[in-house]
């Protein structure tokens, strides 16, 4: 929920971040300052750094340098407030698990060490799959899963999370249009209860329909707002560079949110 | 042999049975337990290197040991000198994996094969050392179980428990770490850590395993078990406790047949029936086996192909052409790539299945049973082509031909709205036999 003591409180504030793999560094110098309440998403050509942005946030990556703070404190003591979708590769489908025991796995934190995952976090596992629309699944293997499918438990997992800010890296990818709506709608239903949600995002004709700001991204930060502000094609220049048919889209794309 | 021997043997009545048997049953249990996860991880070879690893070790302890003046021979000591090579190993693996350009599978060959090598020249070293009885040392290149005395077999087992009680206790946290181990640390699991607890848990088995079967064979009870169950079900629970129970049958049986005829080294016929059993399961398992999914496949062939004859008897119906056998045979031809033959046999299958039957004129009729579930078939195929045509995008996903009912998938409003549709078009919707169940949310 909002805390209405905090308005406006900034959510992510990075500073300085950079992150650097084998002698070559792929960030530079990330300064960013997110407000809590908004859906952000985060574009960029392949290769810009966007996975790697999320993943030196959430120190799954060592960073050169820099300092990450969520709600003004550092990150190290802010973790239980984060939620994570991982890109769908990243996972083995074919591991021996199903829907419901996957979503679980958002619950461990609560749970802790040791103790098996008891019958009241399973109704929880349960009651986050009927809201993405996967309840007829809990007990089907991940394997047996369509793409879109699978998205939707990761997401769940998310949820269960109950966090405050939520990563995700690239959860539209290669998920079917009904998917593709039960996930932003999920989006919308978070931002309006106070969570602040980032995603890594592919799609240009879509960034003024999903996102109220964003964070364009290449090797460094070309431009971070709110979408109105920064969404012009003077910006998708520079974060794309010149080619033709990328720009025409964006022109188009830029041209329907005047 | 008499029978009285095999039953000896089988009955454990020996006592130097026994006790072996009850070590390999031990290793064989923790092996298969550790060894899913260590597959999950996908580092099975990381194990291998680590086994061979250990062999200069052995040496190197012995060395030690009887500079010491104690007896080379001690398997405590000779366990812990494996135990630091082989952790050796696995640390070279990371760091040359982690710090070079090298990539995982150079960095295993280099160490496995120069550990190996290297362990291999100091067994010729202390072979010829002057005083020094080395016998029973190359023993664990193949393993050696007639060597295994009492003690031994209570400190393979009192350590198995104990691998097999950390698992348990690890259970949620080793499969969060080895499915999804970015989320994990996300998440705040202290997920490095607990690798290296799975790869210490590894090396315990490694070690334990290297008196019975070798340090080349022993990676067979950390690997063979966990793949073999895994055709059983899709249940990480079940699939442990699978590849336990494999693992104990391969050392009892393989324990057993080597009793019978000593000649056989018992570490390789244990590794063989441990073969044995991945293959039955390969062949029989009830999840993933080959012989489930080619009769799910045919099975659904089978559908497929009665769903399609049945479908076509129904519009043969609806055009009016099932009224002389040469008229109906022709419609079918034409609306299937039947050959005659095919078309004969479909037919003759439909039939005894109840579906089907021929009135006098030699014309093809359905049965009551047949005309309800053609009716069925044709209604879903022709609202499911509907539903794909007026939701392209999204329809892939959700299409399934297969359903009993299209209500179940896409609920009464929408189906109710395709049926106008369909109508629309003047084609005919077969009405719905079906009752809604309401079933659990």
């Amino acid at each position: 929920m909002n805390d209405p003591t905090r308005p406006n409180a900034i959510a992510l504030h990075t500073r300085d971040l950079t992150v650097a793999y084998h002698q070559k560094p792929v960030l530079w110098d990330v300064d960013l300052d997110v407000p809590e309440a908004v859906i952000a998403g985060i574009i960029g050509p392949n290769g810009a750094g966007k996975s790697t942005l999320i993943k030196a946030i959430l120190d799954l990556m060592p960073r050169a340098t820099g300092r990450v703070e969520l709600f003004g404190k550092p990150y190290a003591v802010q973790r239980r407030l984060i939620g994570y979708v991982p890109q769908r590769e990243s996972v083995d489908w074919e591991y021996p698990i199903n829907a419901l025991e996957l979503v679980a796995m958002g619950l461990y934190r609560k749970i802790g060490w040791f103790k098996p995952v008891s019958r009241v976090y399973r109704e929880q596992a349960r009651a986050a799959l009927s809201e993405v629309g996967m309840a007829d699944y809990a007990d089907r293997q991940i394997s047996r899963l369509s793409g879109g499918q699978q998205q939707r438990v990761f997401l769940a997992r998310a949820l269960v999370q109950d966090a405050l800010i939520y990563f995700m890296d690239e959860p539209f990818a290669g998920v079917d249009a009904a998917t593709e709506k039960a996930i932003v709608d999920i989006l919308r239903r978070l931002k309006e209860s106070g969570k602040t949600v980032f995603v890594v995002h592919h799609d240009l004709e879509s960034v003024t329909e999903y996102f109220d700001y964003l964070i364009m991204l290449n090797m460094r930060v070309v431009a971070a707002g709110p979408v109105d502000e920064v969404f012009s094609s003077e910006n998708l220049r520079r974060t794309y560079g010149g080619r033709l048919t990328l720009l025409d889209k964006a022109v188009n794309a830029v041209g329907r949110t005047m | 042999m008499t029978a009285d021997l095999i039953l000896r043997v089988v009955l454990l009545t020996d006592y130097n049975t026994r006790v072996v048997v009850f070590g390999t049953v031990m290793l064989g249990i923790a092996g298969g337990v550790i060894g899913v996860f260590l597959l999950l991880r996908r580092r099975a070879l990381l194990a291998d290197a680590v086994s061979h690893a250990a062999l200069p070790g052995i040496a190197g302890a012995f060395l030690v040991m009887v500079a010491f003046g104690a007896d080379g021979r001690s398997l405590p000591g000779l366990l812990l000198g494996a135990l630091i090579a082989g952790l050796l190993g696995m640390a070279c693996v990371s760091v040359i994996d982690r710090y070079t350009h090298l990539s995982e599978d150079a960095a295993l060959g280099i160490v496995l094969s120069v550990f190996f090598g290297f362990g291999i020249a100091l067994l010729g070293v202390i072979q010829k050392m002057r005083g020094a009885s080395a016998a029973g040392l190359a023993s664990f290149i193949f393993g050696k179980t007639a060597s295994m005395l009492r003690s031994d077999a209570i400190f393979i087992g009192v350590s198995a428990v104990a691998i097999v009680v950390v698992a348990v206790f690890l259970f949620k946290e080793l499969r969060l770490a080895t499915f999804d181990p970015a989320f994990g640390a996300s998440d705040g699991w202290p997920v490095g850590i607990l690798d290296l607890v799975l790869m210490a848990l590894v090396v315990g088995v490694t070690v334990l395993g290297m008196q019975a079967v070798g340090v080349i064979l022993v990676i067979a009870v950390l690997i063979v078990p966990p793949a073999a169950a895994r055709f059983w079900t899709d249940d990480l629970a079940r699939t442990t406790v699978i590849a336990g129970a494999i693992g104990a049958l391969g050392g009892y049986v393989g324990t057993s047949i080597s009793a019978l005829a000593p000649r056989l080294p018992a570490g390789a016929v244990i590794v063989t029936v441990m073969g044995v059993g991945f293959v039955v399961s390969l062949m029989f398992g009830t999840s993933r086996g080959l012989v489930h999914v080619a009769r799910e496949r045919h099975r659904l062939l089978m559908r497929i192909r009665e769903q399609n004859l049945l479908r076509a008897l129904f519009e043969c119906e609806e055009a009016g052409a099932a009224v002389d056998t040469d008229r109906q045979m022709s419609y079918l031809g034409n609306a299937r790539s039947y050959t005659g033959a095919e078309l004969g046999r479909a037919l003759a299958r439909a039939e005894r299945d109840g579906l089907v039957r021929r009135d006098e004129r030699g014309v093809w009729a359905f049965t009551n049973a047949g005309r309800a579930r053609a009716a069925r078939f044709t209604r879903n195929h022709r609202l499911w082509e509907t539903y794909l045509l007026e939701y392209a995008e999204s329809a892939p996903s959700q299409v399934d031909y297969g359903a009993d009912f299209i209500e179940h998938v896409l609920g009464e409003e929408l189906v109710a709205e395709l049926e106008r549709v369909v109508e629309r078009e003047g084609r005919r919707v077969p009405e719905s036999v079906h009752t809604l169940k309401r079933g659990p949310a």
